[in-house]
């Protein structure tokens, strides 16, 4: 029988909290810059000019299609050797934080952009006429109209997609960047401890992301009765 | 932009002299279709059986599958799967962790990674199965019940064949996760088609076109699935029902 | 045939059914009318046991539908019952639908089942729709279709929850002429409808509800002459206006 011994986790506890603000901070900026950019893509995949929709489609389309670890090694192991030869970067400096992030975003940029399309096409288009009518332009009837209905209805979609963004977030594993999960499988590999740090690890996750489910479940009940 | 584009070099033969280096992106896009059809065949039979337990009449057994589904929900794949294969083999009982340890390691990582992917979209799965069977109106259990059937034969004829038509197009997106979060597992060694990617960038020093094909060859797999759920959409389609005529 | 005695059934603190007793005889037809939330509908799915109540008793054929030990599916099998919202089977053809449950429940051959099916459907004037699909036909033609699918099990009564209620007022009529057919066959028959015209023509007996109870039990002549209740007064009165 396997014997457990848990005693590496209390003294690594500053080195895991840190790793965990790391995880925290990339998912924060990527579902910032995902939902900004992703309104802007939906707003151009739905526009009547042809050049945006398409320009919006093959970007959605493509960035759904390749897997986020790929995603991530392409903004790891070239888009920096990209920026140093168009740019002159100093050679070896560590973009790791900023290409991880700007990876994360751009990547669920697409995600988000899908889940506020449907968001607004849910908004019937009497309501869109109906601000015309009010004499309001296509900006201000978006603004002030069309978009606070769609994104009250989105609201649980993007939070569940803001949980399974954190649980992507272990993937900057492939470039090696000590977020949460990284943290503690280098103490697990430094100890010996690996199945120890494992299963701490995998508890953690479980905890933040369950609980944060819960409360989008009883939001969107909320929102039903409402 | 001083960079000498060379796409020859992955018909050139290969550092181990094993074929080309079109060869080993060849080798892992076999794996990568190989493990994610495995793992798909896997999740449907269990997210299925899951989705039918969420929905039945016993607090135990619904239950359970809920809790199930929660647990796969809500640890992230990259610790599930380093679970499988690092935790897993050192809990389980001593002969079959050995055996496990001993064998080949591609068989070790193959097996971890099935397992993963399986487990991990069978909740996925599930989840769907679950609301394609609620979002039947409620009156065609009454109806297939008051017909005389019992629960499970209402549930076999009239309540899981439409579930599962209904479920279709929310599952076509979950086949595309699976090939896309096989990539995960080269994080254990596994050459599936990112892995053989990262080992193209390292050998041919062209990491430009070894990155391009391989992100070409998942776009490629994206575009044959979307193609082929199509076509069971439109075979599955009732008509009549949903704007189907 | 069928029996009810001092039925009850709450949902919680709710009280949905209260002491229900009534008796449905051979060959009678049974009208059971009263405002929205009386509980008619869940009475009638008490009769097949779709419903389960806390209290009293349910017979049919002197089978008792709330003893655990029935086998619930093989009284349901010979209890026919048309929906509000029809409840075919959208995935099956029309006449799959009146197969499926001839085979699978009471263990028909095919063919058989088959060639009673299309005879059914004969009757109810829907025979050249056989091979189409559910979602292909009108609400009229499903209705007559559901209780084509009933019939085919040769139940020995049947029951109907609101059958017109989800019909455009055009086709109201093909459903009522096709259970108005039924009923001068001496079908068993208990209708929960708000069809009044139907109750006067076809019914021998009227059940008004009202909050749950079975407030009254009369014959047709004698509910429509002189209701003894004052809410079935008000309720044939705003029924009646129309």
């Amino acid at each position: 029988m396997y014997e457990f011994d848990w005693s590496s986790i209390p003294g690594a506890l500053p080195f895991l909290a840190h790793g965990m603000v790391v995880s925290l901070q990339i998912t924060a900026v990527a579902i910032l810059v995902g939902i900004v950019w992703g309104t802007l893509l939906a707003m151009m995949r739905l526009s009547s000019v042809n050049a945006l929709s398409w320009f919006a489609a093959g970007y959605v389309n493509l960035f759904r299609a390749v897997p986020l670890v790929m995603v991530l090694l392409w903004f790891f192991l070239i888009v920096p050797h990209l920026l140093e030869t168009l740019f002159g970067f100093p050679r070896g400096s560590d973009m790791r934080m900023g290409s991880a992030i700007a990876g994360f975003a751009l990547f669920e940029a697409a995600y988000y952009s899908e889940i506020i399309r449907a968001g607004i096409q849910s908004v019937p288009k009497g309501q869109m006429a109906a601000a015309s009518a009010l004499g309001m332009g296509y900006a201000q009837s978006m603004r002030l109209v069309v978009l606070p209905q769609a994104f009250r209805n989105m609201v649980p979609l993007l939070l569940t997609q803001g949980i399974i963004l954190f649980q992507d977030t272990s993937l900057v594993y492939v470039s090696a960047l000590a977020d949460f999960f990284g943290a503690a499988s280098k103490v697990g590999d430094r100890d010996g401890r690996l199945v120890e740090m494992l299963l701490f690890a995998g508890a953690v996750y479980f905890v933040i992301c369950f609980t944060i489910s819960q409360l989008v479940r009883y939001y969107q009940t909320k929102l039903k009765t409402a | 932009m001083g960079y000498s584009w060379n796409w020859d070099v992955l018909l050139q033969p290969s550092a181990t002299g094993d074929g080309t280096y079109l060869g080993w992106m060849f080798y892992g896009f076999k794996m990568t279709i190989g493990l994610s059809l495995s793992a798909w065949l896997m999740a449907l039979i269990l997210g299925a059986l899951v989705g039918v337990l969420r929905t039945v009449p016993n607090k135990a057994l619904s239950g359970l599958a809920a809790a199930y589904v929660e647990l796969f929900r809500n640890i992230p794949l990259l610790v599930q799967l380093f679970i499988w294969y690092f935790v897993l083999p050192e809990l389980a009982p001593a002969a079959l962790g050995d055996a496990f340890k001993q064998s080949n390691p591609i068989v070790q990582q193959f097996v971890s990674a099935l397992l993963c992917l399986g487990f991990f979209t069978s909740a996925r799965v599930a989840e769907q199965v679950r609301s394609g069977i609620n979002s039947l109106p409620r009156g065609q259990k009454n109806a297939a019940l008051a017909i005389g059937f019992t629960l499970a034969q209402a549930y076999r004829y009239v309540m899981l064949p439409m579930a599962f038509r209904l479920v279709v197009p929310p599952l076509t997106s979950e086949f595309l996760n699976i090939f896309k979060n096989s990539a995960v597992c080269s994080t254990i060694g596994l050459l599936e088609l990112a892995a053989e990617g990262r080992q193209l960038v390292d050998y041919t020093a062209q990491p430009y076109e070894s990155f391009i094909a391989v992100t070409l060859a998942y776009v490629l797999i994206n575009v044959v699935v979307m193609f082929a759920m199509r076509r069971v959409e439109a075979q599955v389609r009732v008509p009549g029902y949903m704007g189907g005529h | 045939m069928i029996t009810m005695n001092k039925v009850s059934k709450h949902y919680g603190a709710f009280q949905v059914l209260t002491d229900c007793t009534t008796h449905v005889a051979k060959g009678e037809v049974v009208v059971v009318c009263g405002p929205s939330g009386s509980g008619k509908s869940t009475l009638i799915k008490c009769v097949n046991g779709l419903e389960p109540f806390q209290s009293g008793e349910v017979t049919v054929n002197g089978i008792s539908v709330g003893d655990p030990r029935t086998d619930l599916p093989k009284l349901r099998a010979h209890v026919g019952m048309v929906f509000q919202n029809f409840e075919l089977f959208p995935h099956m053809t029309i006449v799959d639908n009146l197969t499926v449950a001839q085979v699978k429940v009471l263990g028909r051959d095919p063919a058989e089942a088959q060639d009673k099916g299309m005879a059914l459907l004969d009757r109810v004037g829907l025979k050249v729709q056989a091979l189409k699909y559910p979602g292909q036909l009108s609400g009229g033609q499903q209705q007559r279709v559901a209780i084509a699918r009933a019939l085919a099990m040769d139940p020995i009564c049947m029951l109907f929850d609101e059958p017109t209620s989800a019909l455009d007022p055009e086709m109201i009529n093909e459903v009522l002429d096709v259970m108005s057919e039924l009923a001068q066959e001496g079908m068993t028959m208990m209708c929960v409808t708000h069809e009044m015209g139907f109750a006067k023509r076809v019914a021998s007996r009227v059940i008004f509800m009202d909050q749950g109870r079975i407030v009254e039990d009369d014959s047709k002549d004698a509910f429509f002459a002189n209701p003894r209740s004052d809410r079935a007064q008000q309720f044939l009165a705003k029924i009646l206006q129309h």
